[in-house]
């Protein structure tokens, strides 16, 4: 079993919680503070985003957290070193989230070679559906590929990316960027329930679930709740480190309580 | 003669092309293109489609021999295909009178697209002017200063235009502002992508929209010449005109099809728009085609003194010719360009569009190395009215 899917299988029926920041924003040196705060309240899979130029997916919010970090110098080569850092101390599951340009570019053998000795355990890459992974499903050895399903999703679609998804499904809350500010859709229960009938791996929430009320929502629908956009404001609107752990720490102990009442 | 039937059943152009977007999009491509192959089949949909590029847009467009144009390079005999002389001006209304009667008969109601010079952005608000749909166009900030006139009109035809104030505020990133509103607006709005770029079914779309142009000319040349031409000549901005005038003779292997990009500032410094000339493969937005990046695949900056080039990527089916050598890409510079644009109004009197004058500056290149009973046909891709107030600023004449 890997890393994810002990971690998933280990909370017995509780609602898992995956946080998402970006690294690189403010610093580097500051992604490793903040992995810690993240780990020691209550995350169960950390997603450590790689900014690219041109995030697609990404509303306002992660796309100027992507714009400071590369600013900052961040890439993928520093990234990897920063996992085989955090690697040392931490037993965290952590996926790497990128646009599929920076993988490509690095190389993509390269690139699974070096994630997997770092300590990375899985990958989200939202602009590569089934449809065009297929190469890199055969050489990802190592790496849980977690694939995407929205609300349009159709019956065969569910089918075909339930084949292929390693450790658990991202399920789009709404049909829309990350960050969207928006009430969860009246649909989303209904779709939860329609992808567990054919497919076994845990549903996870994102997108658009942005604080306690929302979290505890998308958590009795499905299996837990991915928090990305929330997150990456707080740090950005914290410039002193102690308060921006603190507020952090409450953040999350606030989503890990409203979603495990 | 060896068939040409790209793009494969997955929309890919050898390894180019593809589907490289979110979940979200995924079943809405798949829809378009299911959609897209029943109309194509639909003699009513055709027929539609005929009458209004015939009655409305003006087709079929003149292919016309530049007879002072060709004594002046005293080589090869030039033809412009004008495109300059379509409703609102340049080829792109091809596209976008296509992409409308595909809204119509999805039943949306709104379009969205993203423009950089403008013209696919009125071309866009003039067809959804005519079919009662509403319409946001992303532009990016800058470019709205450049082609101001252009905005105007989208605002006169009934647009919204959005401007763009991310990244560096030109194509690149209206393209992606326009792909995020779709994301959100995806089960009521139909995108209509300005060249042939974006996830398949895409490219393929809008380079049979553009192939009209192709169509035409090869039928005129027979008739004026009775041969085709030896080479065919067209800008390459994301590609659309040039994929749409090459696609019909991409089986006659003895017609030379030459795309021109941006070079910009120079190909040699950071400052140019040439994909295929300088970049390697990449995903951006939506496929995998040559792109402009750094070691560490973020997107650089493009730059071209016409808006229409300023665009670090480039079509896949461009990318896929580039390598198999059935298409080969030359540069012309902001300078270049320039010349190219007052070569051809002094000897022709013709106003080009700025991307256009890329094309006819290498024209200038290559016609007098070109025997004189040699055939040069070139797309005169749109008239250049929307790069007056630039160029006379650059004359540092004030209007
Ligand atoms: C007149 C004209 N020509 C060419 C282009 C470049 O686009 P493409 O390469 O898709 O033809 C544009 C784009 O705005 C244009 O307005």
């Amino acid at each position: 079993m890997s890393r994810i899917e002990k971690r998933l299988v280990s909370l017995n029926g509780n609602k898992a919680l995956v946080a998402f920041y970006t690294a690189g924003d403010p610093d580097l040196s500051a992604s490793k503070d903040i992995f810690a705060v993240i780990e020691k309240n209550g995350a169960d899979i950390i997603e450590i985003g790689v900014p690219f130029s041109d995030p697609l997916a990404d509303g306002p919010t992660i796309q100027a957290s992507s714009h400071r970090s590369l600013q900052k110098g961040t890439t993928l080569k520093k990234i990897i070193q920063l996992v085989a850092d955090i690697r040392k101390t931490s037993e965290l599951p952590i996926i790497l989230m990128t646009s599929f340009n920076p993988v490509f570019v690095y190389g993509k053998k390269e690139f699974v070679a070096d994630a997997v000795k770092a300590g990375v355990d899985g990958m989200i890459i939202p602009d590569l559906p089934p449809e065009e992974a297929e190469e890199f499903l055969g050489i990802a050895e190592g790496l849980d590929l977690v694939f995407l399903l929205a609300p349009t999703s159709t019956p065969d679609r569910i089918q075909q990316v339930g084949k292929v998804s390693k450790g658990f499904i991202y399920y789009i809350s709404l049909t829309g960027t990350t960050g969207t500010k928006e009430a969860l859709s009246a649909g989303l229960k209904n779709k939860v329930n329609e992808i567990k009938k054919s497919v076994s791996l845990p549903v996870l929430v994102g997108f658009g679930v942005s604080g306690p009320e929302q979290a505890k929502q998308a958590a009795e629908a499905s299996d837990g709740v991915i928090i990305g956009s929330a997150i990456v404001k707080l740090i950005a609107e914290h410039s002193d480190p102690a308060e921006r752990d603190r507020k952090l720490a409450d953040f999350l102990t606030s989503i890990k309580k409203a979603i495990n009442p | 003669m060896n068939k040409y039937n790209l793009p494969d059943a997955k929309g890919h152009y050898g390894k180019f092309g593809g589907k490289y977007v979110i979940e979200t999009l995924m079943p809405a491509l798949q829809e378009l293109q299911t959609l897209y192959e029943e109309a194509k089949e639909d003699p009513k949909f055709q027929e539609d489609l005929r009458c209004y590029l015939k009655h409305y847009v003006g087709r079929p467009t003149a292919l016309y021999f530049a007879e002072r144009l060709t004594k002046h390079l005293g080589g090869a005999k030039i033809y412009l295909k004008r495109e300059d002389l379509t409703h609102t001006g340049a080829h792109k209304i091809n596209n976008t009178i296509g992409g409308a009667l595909l809204t119509q008969r999805m039943g949306k109601k709104r379009v969205i697209a993203e423009t950089g010079a403008g013209q696919h952005g009125v071309a866009t608000a003039t067809a959804a002017s005519l079919f009662g749909l509403e319409c946001d166009i992303f532009m990016g900030e800058e470019d709205m200063k450049r082609q101001s006139l252009n905005v105007f009109k989208m605002r006169l035809l009934g647009a919204n235009v959005i401007p763009v104030t991310s990244g560096t505020r030109t194509l690149k990133d209206a393209t992606s502002e326009a792909i995020r509103n779709w994301i959100t607006t995806v089960e009521t709005t139909h995108y209509i992508i300005g060249s042939v770029v974006g996830p398949h079914p895409y490219p393929m779309i809008v380079r049979d929209f553009q192939k009209v142009i192709g169509e035409e000319s090869m039928r005129q040349i027979m008739e004026m010449e009775g041969r085709l031409p030896d080479t065919c000549v067209a800008c390459v901005g994301g590609g659309s005109n040039s994929m749409g005038l090459f696609y019909p003779f991409l089986e006659n292997e003895k017609v030379k099809l030459v795309g021109v990009e941006a070079a910009g500032l120079g190909v040699d410094t950071e400052k140019h728009g040439a994909s295929l000339t300088k970049g390697s493969a990449g995903v951006l937005h939506g496929m995998m085609s040559y792109l402009l990046h750094d070691d560490d695949g973020q997107v650089t900056e493009a730059h071209s003194i016409s808006a229409g080039l300023d665009y670090p990527g480039v079509g896949c089916e461009h990318s896929y010719l580039r390598d198999s050598g059935r298409a080969t890409y030359a540069t012309i510079t902001d300078a270049e360009s320039l010349e190219g644009f007052k070569l051809l109004c002094s000897k022709e009197g013709i106003i080009p569009a700025l991307e256009s004058s890329h094309a006819i500056a290498h024209v200038a290149k290559l016609a007098p190395k070109m025997k004189k009973d040699e055939i040069i046909l070139v797309c005169l891709s749109g008239r250049g009215d929307k790069d007056v107030n630039q160029i006379a600023d650059r004359m540092g004449v004030s209007l």
